[in-house]
């Protein structure tokens, strides 16, 4: 029996993802461990390692094919001692016939762990999808990318539709494939069949007209359930589970298209990031109640002390130094403590209620080729600048070549959005949901300033904390920038 | 004015006496108007009486070849006019079973010639003018002609044999269905011009009984709204049979002798060949019958022939509603009887859909028969689906060889995208009740997977149904 490649599942919401890249071919060995394939979500690209041994001996789902469910079979390794010739054979031979065997077995594994994940939602999903009689199956997944608390969410994410309320949502299975093909979250969908059955006409109306709601965050759901106040385990924020209709849009592209020349752009497809940022943003200015402050910070104090720091960094024998700190990372930790002296402002939205944290999480948008990330600097108060330094240097590292977790991305309560590099003296930033807050950080710059009645020249920056009004309030908001410019103007503060 | 009813219906066929009932139930006061028949053509002279036909044609055949069986029957032989006097009384029967419907559901029955004289307006009822007819004698206990007020009034007049100028029927030598179903003796040789349900029953029919028959198609497929792989299957069984068959040709004139017929029939490439025949049954179709009601004079919109409707049976006219073969194609009963139902429920405000016309399903009932519903392989590659085909052959399946019917094929549609299932199509024995499992699994949006998990009985020839769906997929069993 071949064994069956699976489709992992790389975080607790992941539905499908873009199979990027195969990195052995058919007829190669495969040894437990080895990377197998790249396989590409809306922010992250992770690797797919195989947990047995064998000979990879059919790529079922060929490298750039977007989309691919989870749990969809996307190769079978045959087993040691197992005649790969024949395992080919059934995939590789012409027309319909020949093809069934590997389709077969992926409509069979896939109803066996469909029924799995709806019937033992508690369990984790490795064991459900381990063991089919008969069938050889195997589930891939990197063990250290769920965290433990949300494993048990990744056995439903093949399920077809989640139910509401606890309740049994009604709709054709037509209709359950083209929503679950086109990423569409039937629990949105309004039925127009007998008993408010959700069938095709109603999928289709909602994909052309956009009407479904997006899907209503997972992290709504499960935050409601008690996970609530344990940031590790805190629900994915990130990545819409599903990237549903289409962000709420004026137009459609076909207008968009109509009121320029044809021939005079070319049109470039939207990847998952691009899709994710224009969905999350959109959703962000249009449901979260923005409001901005604005502060000057005096610099001086920081980049003498900075200089001093580093400076002192210990150099090993090459001569490089240990550290070299920046001032982003000055401002990372300098938020991170203001947090700690304002905790109210330290919480996020939760619909119904408030989650207040206890450590400051701060994300730090990385900007990429096409994009940007927003990886998380956890307990950031906590850590020494030097630390801080040396993780933003490899987030950012592996930020920029998509090699980023999902639990390295989600989470946090506010985040650093920084121009300052661009000369960009001061904007305000869209807030990341669920953030309570983002400071744009402007260019660090000589200003002539009024001291004790004369002028003076400083370096200073202009910094712009953006609000989630139904979390920070005005007040509030500003009791945190003023510890915020308190920590940077006296920097000592921040080293001990 | 006699009387004032919540709803009239003009027409008392299967769309309108089922639209009479439907909305006596929903306790409408009611009235259907009916100048010939309960039960309409389908009862009186379509569906009804041609399947009473065939069947003896169908127990005729099964007589001639009892030695297949290991049964003797000899000297088989039939009687014209007990064929006809059986099927005419299972009309009959059926009629009068519409009546006692009816008068069940306290539908009152008006008979005469109906004209529509004014429109509903506001809370003021619409009227109609019945008056007197000749055609047929007044049904018990109906209502005798008169002016009515209705507040909301439905077409349902139905469809009568289109006629080709120069070829029309002449109820002697060039017939229609009606002179088709009541036959006095058996032609021995006759000309179906037509290959529409209407006309291949007829020559499967009649061919049955020992007439020659040729049937001319203009159109290069017998059976033209059928799958191209179901009509050739078809076609090859008729001519098998005896019966000859010219598609692309066109009958171009009729000369009509003393004892037969003689056209001329033009086929591909401009030539011509003459075919002489006692009969020519002219079965080119129907056409709606929409005038003497006063439609256009109240504005009615109509295209083509057609009453123009939303697709829950309302007119350009507020309060004149249009159902069945007035409304458009598929010409067929039950696409009146559901379209109804549907103007009746929407009348009443109740939540309604225009039906998708899509998952009507086609049934001709001739040997072999044929069923359909839903996309032909062709149309759905011309709609853009990207398809798989199931088939699964009749000789596949234990009992259609115990049945002796080793003939047939099942036909499935898929979309490869989404697994819908698009269309299905059949031929050989017992397909038209074959069909509707195909109907419900469409209705009921279901995928390709739904169906593999179906458990179909075992031995029966549903069997092959589900064989079929496993064959688009590459997993048929039997073959």
């Amino acid at each position: 029996m071949p064994i069956n490649v699976l489709m992992p599942a790389l975080s607790p919401t992941m539905e499908k993802g873009n199979l990027a890249k195969w990195l052995k071919k058919e007829g190669d060995t495969v040894k437990s461990g080895d990377v197998l394939a790249e396989i590409e979500t809306d922010k992250a690209t992770m690797e797919v390692e195989a947990v047995d041994e064998g000979v990879l001996a059919k790529i079922v789902v060929p490298e750039g094919t977007a989309d691919v469910p989870v749990n969809d079979l996307i190769a079978l390794i045959a087993e040691e001692g197992e005649d790969v010739g024949s395992v080919q054979a059934g995939g590789n031979g012409q027309g319909k016939a020949a093809e069934a065997p590997a389709k077969a077995e992926a409509a069979k594994t896939d109803a066996t762990k469909t029924d799995a994940g709806r019937t033992e939602p508690g369990k984790p999903q490795a064991p459900a999808g381990n063991e089919t009689p008969g069938g050889g199956t195997m589930s891939y997944e990197r063990v250290d990318t769920a965290p433990e608390g949300a494993r048990p969410a990744a056995g439903k994410a093949n399920g077809a539709a989640p139910p509401t309320s606890g309740g049994r949502l009604f709709a054709s299975p037509l209709a359950r494939r083209i929503a679950k093909q086109e990423g569409l979250d039937l629990a949105a969908v309004q039925g127009s069949g007998p008993h408010g059955r959700i069938i095709e006409r109603d999928v289709r109306a909602a994909l052309d007209g956009g009407t479904a709601k997006p899907v209503p965050q997972a992290a709504a759901k499960e935050a409601a359930a008690k996970e609530a106040a344990v940031p590790a385990a805190k629900p994915d924020p990130a990545p819409a589970p599903k990237p549903a209709a289409a962000p709420p849009s004026g137009l459609t592209a076909k207008q968009v298209m109509g009121m320029f020349e044809p021939g005079s752009f070319e049109e470039v497809p939207l990847d998952g990031m691009r899709k994710t940022i224009a969905k999350r943003l959109v959703e962000s200015k249009q449901t979260v109640p923005h409001f901005y402050l604005s502060l000057d910070v005096e610099l001086d104090a920081l980049l003498s002390l900075r200089e001093q720091v580093n400076a002192g960094a210990a150099k090993d024998k090459d001569g490089k130094p240990a550290f070299k700190l920046s001032v982003n990372d000055f401002v990372i930790k300098a938020l991170a403590l203001a947090l700690q002296r304002v905790p109210a402002a330290n919480a996020v939205w939760a619909e119904d209620r408030i989650l207040r944290f206890r450590h400051s999480d701060v994300g730090v948008a990385v900007a990429i080729d096409g994009g940007l990330f927003t990886p998380v600097i956890r307990k950031a108060e906590q850590k020494t600048l030097s630390t801080i330094s040396a993780e933003m240097k490899d987030l950012a590292a592996r930020a920029r070549t998509k090699k980023l977790k999902p639990d390295e991305y989600q989470g946090g309560t506010t985040a650093v959005s920084n121009l300052g590099m661009f000369g960009i003296k001061s904007f305000g930033a869209v807030i990341n949901p669920p953030h309570g807050t983002i400071l744009a950080v402007g260019a660090g710059e000589a200003r002539v300033v009024a001291k004790n009645g004369a002028p003076a020249v400083v370096q200073a920056m202009t910094v712009t904390l953006s609000c989630d009004h139904r979390v920070v309030d005005g007040a509030l908001g500003a009791e945190l920038l003023a510890a915020f410019k308190g920590l940077i103007e006296s920097p000592m503060g921040m080293l001990v | 004015m006699s009387d004032t009813y919540d709803i009239l219906i003009i027409g008392a066929g299967p769309g309108g006496y089922v639209a009479a009932i439907r909305a006596a139930q929903l306790g409408f006061k009611t009235a259907v108007v009916d100048r010939e028949h309960l039960g309409g053509i389908c009862l009186n002279w379509g569906c009804i009486p041609t399947k009473a036909l065939l069947r003896s044609a169908e127990i005729y055949h099964y007589m001639q070849h009892a030695k297949d069986y290991g049964l003797t029957a000899e000297n088989v032989g039939f009687d014209v006019s007990a064929i006809v006097k059986r099927s005419r009384g299972v009309s009959g029967r059926l009629n009068g079973g519409v009546g006692m419907l009816l008068k069940k559901n306290k539908v009152d029955v008006i008979w005469g010639e109906a004209a529509i004289e004014a429109a509903p307006k506001g809370n003021e009822a619409g009227r109609v003018v019945v008056r007197e007819t000749t055609r047929a004698e007044a049904p018990k206990g109906a209502k005798a002609a008169g002016t009515y007020g209705a507040k909301h009034i439905i077409v349902a007049t139905g469809a009568r044999p289109r006629a080709i100028p120069g070829i029309e029927p002449d109820k002697k030598q060039i017939w229609t269905y009606y002179e088709a179903m009541v036959p006095q003796t058996m032609p021995k040789s006759l000309l179906v011009m037509g290959s529409g349900a209407i006309g291949i029953e007829f020559a499967s029919f009649y061919r049955t009984m020992g007439a020659e028959v040729t049937v001319v198609e203009v159109l290069p497929q017998i059976l033209p709204v059928e799958d191209h792989e179901i009509a050739a299957h078809a076609r090859k069984r008729f001519e098998k049979q005896g019966i000859k068959i010219l598609t692309g040709a066109k009958v171009a004139k009729v000369e009509k002798g003393a004892d037969a017929i003689t056209a001329t029939v033009e086929t591909e490439g401009g030539k011509t060949q003459e075919i002489t025949a006692e009969i020519l049954i002219s079965a080119v179709g129907v056409v709606g019958n929409i005038e003497t009601l006063g439609l256009e004079k109240l504005g009615v919109t109509i295209e083509r022939g057609i009453v123009a409707t939303d697709g829950l049976g309302r007119t350009s006219v507020p309060g004149i509603y249009a159902i069945g073969d007035v409304a458009g194609p598929p010409m067929l009963a039950h696409k009146a009887e559901h379209e109804g139902v549907l103007c009746v429920e929407t009348i009443k405000g109740l939540h309604t859909h225009p039906m998708d016309k899509g998952k009507i399903p086609g049934c001709t009932y001739c040997q072999p028969q044929v069923a359909s519903v839903g996309l032909t392989e062709a149309k759905a590659k011309a709609q853009g689906f990207d398809v798989r085909v199931g088939r699964f052959p009749f000789a596949g399946n234990g009992k259609a060889i115990a049945l002796g019917e080793p003939d047939g094929l099942v036909k499935t549609i898929f979309d490869r995208k989404t697994g819908q299932l698009l269309g299905a199509h059949m031929v050989g024995a017992e397909v038209t009740e074959l069909i509707q499992g195909y109907v419900v699994a469409m209705t009921l949006e279901t995928t390709e997977e739904e169906l593999m998990h179906t458990v179909f009985p075992h031995p029966t020839l549903s069997e092959m149904m589900h064989e079929s769906v496993l064959d688009a997929y590459g997993r048929v069993i039997h073959t």
